[in-house]
Parts: C-alpha cells; sequence; structure tokens
C-alpha cells in the first residue's frame, strides 16, 4: 500500500507514532485547500503562504487533539480561521465601512479593474475567484467550504455553529449574492468566454 | 408537496441532491412543463458547474518543503485530554456554587419575613409597604452579617478547599512534566 492509498485517520496514527515525514502527505493533501481558504482572508499571496505554513505547524502541535469524529479538513479550518484572524488583529489591517463614499468609490473602482483584467485573462476560473471575493466575507466562507472544500452542510454547521438548515439557506443565498455580483461586474467576461469556450 | 418554498431553493436543493425523491420527481416535471422552471434551472446550474469546475489556488512549489523543514523543530503536543482533569474542573465549579449558596442561605435566614397569618392582600399591601419604606435588604445588618463567625467559619472553609483543589491541580502538572 502507497502512502497515498492511507486515509487521512491512517497517517495521523503513523505520525502520532512518530513517522513524521508521513506529515508531507498531509500537506500535499491540504495544501491547496488551506492556501485558497486563506487567501479570502488576506488577498496577499505572500501572507497567505505564511498563515498557511502556521496553519500546518499549528495542526502539527495540536495532531493529538484531532479526535476523528470530524474529517480533517474540517478541524484544519478551524484552524485557519484562528490563525487568519489573530494574523488579520496583528496586521491591523485597515477596514473602512460601506456607507463611506470614498470606500464605495475605490470598490467600484477595484471591481472595474478586475473586470477589465478577467477580459484580458479570459478566464473562468479567475473571474469566479474575484467574484467570490467581492462577497461579504460569511457567503464567500460558506461557499469556499461547500465547493471547495466538499463539506457537507453539516460539517460547516459544525463549523460556523450553525443547524444545517441556516446553513442551508445561507448558501442558497451566498449562491445569488454570487450570481449577482457575476451579472454586474463580469456579464461581459462571461459572454466572452461563453462564446469562446461554446458554454452557455 | 412543498409549495411554499420559492422556486429558486426547490431548484438548488434538486441540485444539490438534497431533495426527497418525491420532490425530486415533481421539480423534474415542473422544469419538463413549465418554461419559468425551465430557464431558471439552466440559470442556476451554470452557476453550480462554475463553482464546482472551480481550481483551487496553489502555494508556491517549496510550500510543502518549507512546512516540513518548519516542524522538524516541532514535536506533537500531547492531547489536551490527557493534562485537562474534568475533576478539577467541576471541583473548581463545585467549590464556587457552595460559596455562592452558602452565602444565599445565610441572607434568606436572616431576612425577616411578613407573618402568614394575613390574607393574601393584606401580604400583598404588607409586603409592597415594606418595600417601600423598609424593603428586607434594608432589614439586613450587613456589617454583622460579614462579621459574624458563622460567615468566618464558611470562608475559611472555601478557602482551605481553595487551596486544596490548587494543591491537586499542581501537582497534577508537576507530574506530567517529570514523564
Amino acid at each position: 500500500m502507497t502512502y497515498k492509498e492511507l486515509t487521512d485517520t491512517e497517517i495521523i496514527k503513523r505520525i502520532l507514532q512518530g513517522e513524521q515525514a508521513l506529515y508531507a502527505q498531509l500537506v500535499l493533501r491540504y495544501q491547496s485547500y488551506v492556501f485558497t481558504l486563506v487567501l479570502r482572508f488576506t488577498d496577499n499571496r505572500e501572507d497567505a503562504e505564511e498563515i498557511s505554513q502556521d496553519v500546518f505547524v499549528k495542526a502539527y502541535r495540536s495532531l493529538a487533539d484531532f479526535r476523528g469524529d470530524a474529517k480533517f479538513s474540517t478541524w484544519l479550518y478551524t484552524i485557519v480561521r484562528t490563525s487568519c484572524i489573530t494574523f488579520l488583529r496583528k496586521k491591523r489591517l485597515p477596514t473602512a465601512s460601506l456607507d463611506n463614499e470614498r470606500t464605495l468609490i475605490q470598490v467600484e473602482s477595484r471591481e472595474s479593474d478586475i473586470g477589465a483584467t478577467l477580459v484580458e485573462q479570459k478566464s473562468r476560473h479567475a473571474m469566479l475567484n474575484a467574484a467570490i471575493g467581492l462577497l461579504s466575507p460569511n457567503d464567500s466562507q460558506i461557499i469556499n467550504l461547500f465547493y471547495k472544500g466538499e463539506q457537507t452542510l453539516e460539517e460547516i454547521g459544525r463549523i460556523i455553529g450553525l443547524d444545517p438548515n441556516t446553513v442551508k439557506v445561507k448558501l442558497h443565498r451566498a449562491r445569488k449574492r454570487l450570481k449577482e455580483k457575476i451579472e454586474t461586474h463580469f456579464s461581459y467576461a462571461m459572454e466572452e468566454l461563453s462564446g469562446h469556450d461554446g458554454l452557455s | 408537496m412543498n409549495t411554499e418554498q420559492p422556486m429558486a431553493d426547490r431548484l438548488w436543493d434538486y441540485i444539490d441532491g438534497l431533495s426527497s425523491p418525491a420532490e425530486r420527481s415533481a421539480v423534474e416535471t415542473f422544469i419538463a412543463a413549465n418554461q419559468e422552471w425551465q430557464r431558471k434551472y439552466r440559470e442556476l446550474l451554470d452557476v453550480h458547474q462554475l463553482l464546482v469546475g472551480s481550481e483551487l489556488e496553489e502555494p508556491s512549489m517549496r510550500f510543502t518543503k518549507n512546512v516540513m523543514e518548519e516542524i522538524a523543530r516541532h514535536h506533537v503536543a500531547p492531547a489536551t485530554t490527557t493534562y485537562v482533569n474534568k475533576n478539577i474542573i467541576r471541583g473548581i465549579g463545585a467549590f464556587f456554587l457552595t460559596m455562592i449558596a452558602g452565602l444565599l442561605v445565610y441572607c434568606f435566614a436572616t431576612i425577616k419575613w411578613p407573618s402568614t397569618g394575613s390574607s393574601s392582600s393584606d401580604l400583598i399591601s404588607s409586603y409592597s409597604n415594606s418595600l417601600e419604606k423598609n424593603s428586607p435588604l434594608e432589614k439586613i445588618n450587613w456589617g454583622k452579617l460579614f462579621s459574624s463567625s458563622y460567615v468566618t467559619a464558611f470562608m475559611l472553609i472555601a478557602v482551605v478547599s481553595g487551596l486544596i483543589l490548587l494543591d491537586l491541580y499542581l501537582q497534577r502538572k508537576k507530574q506530567q512534566v517529570s514523564r
């Protein structure tokens, strides 16, 4: 049996027995998941990489606390969230109210910049990520966990402390808002892409 | 059948595979028969496919190596359950509850309640009068309460119990360090 065939729980068990090198398998499996989630908290890739690395180190140190009653990715997400919040607090990133007129202008110019770049890139993936980036942190969190983290409604509920039905409603709303963002800011890019790819 | 639920919600449940078999066939019928449903379904399916097909962001090539180099300097910490003793937490809780209960019992014991022989209306009026003029709390001699031998003894027991709990906790911690 190769390492790739081992389940997360089996790998963790063996790491706890002293096979530290096996942790690389877990890092390889979840690095993109963690990095993508972290990028939702900070737009800077360097910062995201630093936080992601910190997440894996913290996860390693606390590995004995992983009981296996939830998925490893669910457990990892709780570390991602606390690490990102700690990082943002340390950095004290400037935040501004959206009621502020100046902020609105900045947001709109940022959105139009993204739109212009995307038409050039003709990339669905980049457009989608940019559209998710325009959502509120709560909306993007649910979408990322459901689609990119492949978590069930129950698992998301456990992570964010809500019952699965509430998560479902929030997911519906988040997707609706995502669709609105795409239509508002990326409709031209979508048409271009649809024509290019032959998709609807 | 859920007819109240908005069309989009029912379609999302259908797309996510969360609807019951009966609901699924109902939605399928709507999609086949109704153009409005058909249009909405295609619209939502596009968003869903876009999300399903989305790729994850990739960190740098050296990422795994960096993490492995970093964790080489660390050890897996012992599980929290091995060093957090639930009995100690329960003991601390019981200690504070006992303190609060003891004080409450003593406070209630010192209050002079109105006599019970009178009718209920008399009781209410006398109670409201006593509240206005001389509330039960005002009747308590707080100075006496905190200087009485009962409270001194109670506090002594509480402090000794607290010290025993602290000692238990520190002993356990010491044992773990020596291991």
